[in-house]
């Protein structure tokens, strides 16, 4: 760390982006009706939202572990063809608007898109206005979190222990599941928790492909703007006083991978 | 802005003749387009009115040089919010007195509001209509999919109101935060029917077919339009209400499908 005088031209502005990030949540928690909070908190619709957020987010995010993690290794361990392309179409949900991503998957998974049309007809399965429905949207936004953190992870693991073990007889399989594996567990945890969080907070695409009714497709996002556009401004308070506080709780479970900064 | 006003100004010039030549340096009121109007309006005005008030918006530009109106269109719910936590409306038009009434007992309008259409439901279905919908009980059946309106808003309340008058215990898959938003649905093939003003589905005629049911006679919507208190441009919004109320609007308005008040 370096040493002397903190200049101003650095000082001013960091203060006033640490009051920038600070003072909405201040806000939040100034207009909370604390004497109404604990009646509210055990309203079935928010017992009901909450209850579904965490299922779906936890769901999307096992889907994500599925899928990503394999997804994950072969960008950092196998050198295929169009290994660019594929990293450069796994970051575009990242950045694209959840609101668009919505729009995508109804018109890939929706029961006259480019799949959905066939899975209805020959399945009968159709996703849209499901609790499956939000599954997927939220896992479709949250894997490139998940996808990219573990390759983050695999390509800073010491690869020798990997070669050793190959070396040894074992094969890419075994390798994989009993050093690999092991090896970047951290890791896939904390992108884990990361796509976690993203799946709880998704709000566009769920809406837009998954639709918006209580206790089937209404996640908490859904709700606290369903109550806010109602005119109900203190019951779209304590619903985010909820993501707040389980945001919070996740920092806390991340605090020594984020916070504890050297 | 100065081309807005070189642009006000050779309308009050084109318009005012002599007179308007001999104040060039007059105030920018006085140059700006008849009756003094001029500048931006911000319309606030329900989600169901998206054509018509495009269509009467250009009209008033066209009748006011120097007048702009820009329109935030909605469920009247979310405007109704907007409008109290302070954003910059001139003029709200809500599809429901219940709407309008969050914002007048608010203290958020200047004087009272004017019923300036009515609007009722029909089933919107896929052109064609494939499912065979004739009434509102045709919706319980099994496999159909139906997208309502969330009740805070307009077209949900009403929706309700229908629902309740026939008695058809409806699940519908989906609660949408406008009315276009369940139109939208039906468009797009996702539900089967949804629940929707008369007008919505005269817009889409083209996409939809519109099915009218006896028990939307009992959940007709009135449409409030007021002035708001804080109208940064009072004089703009009022002409621009009056312009709603006029003969010319009012010809716009029932050639769109809504009702007369």
């Amino acid at each position: 760390m370096t040493r002397g005088r903190v200049p101003g031209a650095l000082l001013v502005p960091a203060i006033g982006g640490l009051i920038f990030l600070v003072l909405p949540l201040a806000g939040l928690l100034w207009r909370t009706p604390w004497a109404t909070l604990p009646q509210r908190l055990t309203e079935p619709e928010v017992v009901e939202a909450l209850k579904l957020s965490l299922l779906t987010a936890s769901l999307a995010t096992l889907l994500c572990l599925v899928l990503g993690v394999p997804l994950a290794w072969m960008l950092a361990r196998v050198a295929f063809p169009g290994r660019r392309v594929a990293r450069a179409l796994i970051t575009v949900p990242l950045v694209l608007p959840p609101v668009v991503g919505g729009i995508a998957l109804l018109l890939a998974l929706g029961r006259r898109g480019l799949l959905g049309g066939w899975l209805d007809s020959t399945f009968g399965v159709s996703l849209p206005f499901t609790t499956a429905g939000v599954v997927v949207a939220e896992a479709f936004v949250a894997l490139p979190f998940l996808v990219i953190s573990v390759e983050g992870a695999l390509r800073g693991a010491d690869t020798r222990y990997e070669e050793a073990a190959a070396t040894l007889g074992a094969s890419r399989w075994t390798t994989f599941t009993h050093v690999t594996l092991p090896l970047v567990a951290p890791g896939i945890a904390a992108g884990g928790v990361l796509c976690w969080a993203r799946a709880l907070g998704e709000f566009g695409a769920t809406i837009t492909f998954a639709g918006n009714y209580p206790g089937i497709t209404q996640t908490m996002p859904l709700a606290v703007y369903q109550t806010m556009e109602s005119g109900d401004l203190d019951g779209a308070v304590v619903l985010s006083l909820i993501l707040l506080a389980v945001s919070v709780t996740i920092l806390a479970a991340l605090r020594d991978r984020w916070l504890a900064a050297p | 802005m100065r081309l807005t006003f070189a642009v006000a100004g050779l309308a009050a010039v084109l318009t005012l003749g002599p007179a308007g030549c001999g104040d060039p340096a007059g105030t920018p009121t006085a140059r700006a387009g008849e009756g003094g109007v001029s500048g931006t309006v911000n319309v606030f005005a329900a989600a169901s009115l998206t054509e018509s008030f495009t269509t009467l918006g250009k009209r008033f530009e066209a009748a006011h040089r120097g007048a702009t109106v820009t329109f935030n269109f909605a469920g009247s719910s979310a405007l109704a919010t907007q409008i109290n936590q302070g954003a910059p409306a001139d003029v709200f038009a809500s599809a429901a007195p219940a709407n309008m009434s969050t914002v007048t007992a608010a203290g958020n309008a200047a004087g009272t509001p004017t019923t300036f259409v009515r609007n009722q439901l029909v089933i919107a279905v896929a052109k064609g209509n494939p499912k065979k919908i004739a009434g509102l009980s045709g919706l319980t059946g099994p496999g159909i999919k139906v997208a309502l309106c969330a009740e805070a808003v307009p077209c949900g309340a009403a929706a309700r109101t229908a629902l309740d008058a026939s008695g058809a215990a409806l699940t519908p898959v989906t609660l949408e935060q406008d009315v276009r938003a369940a139109l939208a649905k039906v468009k797009l093939g996702e539900v089967d029917a949804a629940l929707v003003y008369r007008t919505d589905a005269k817009a889409s005629s083209g996409d939809v077919d519109a099915i009218e049911f006896p028990e939307s006679a009992k959940a007709v919507n009135e449409y409030p339009i007021v002035v708001l208190r804080k109208a940064a441009n009072a004089a703009g919004a009022r002409a621009f209400v009056d312009y709603v109320l006029s003969a010319d609007g009012r010809s716009v308005l029932t050639g769109a499908g809504f009702q007369a008040p």
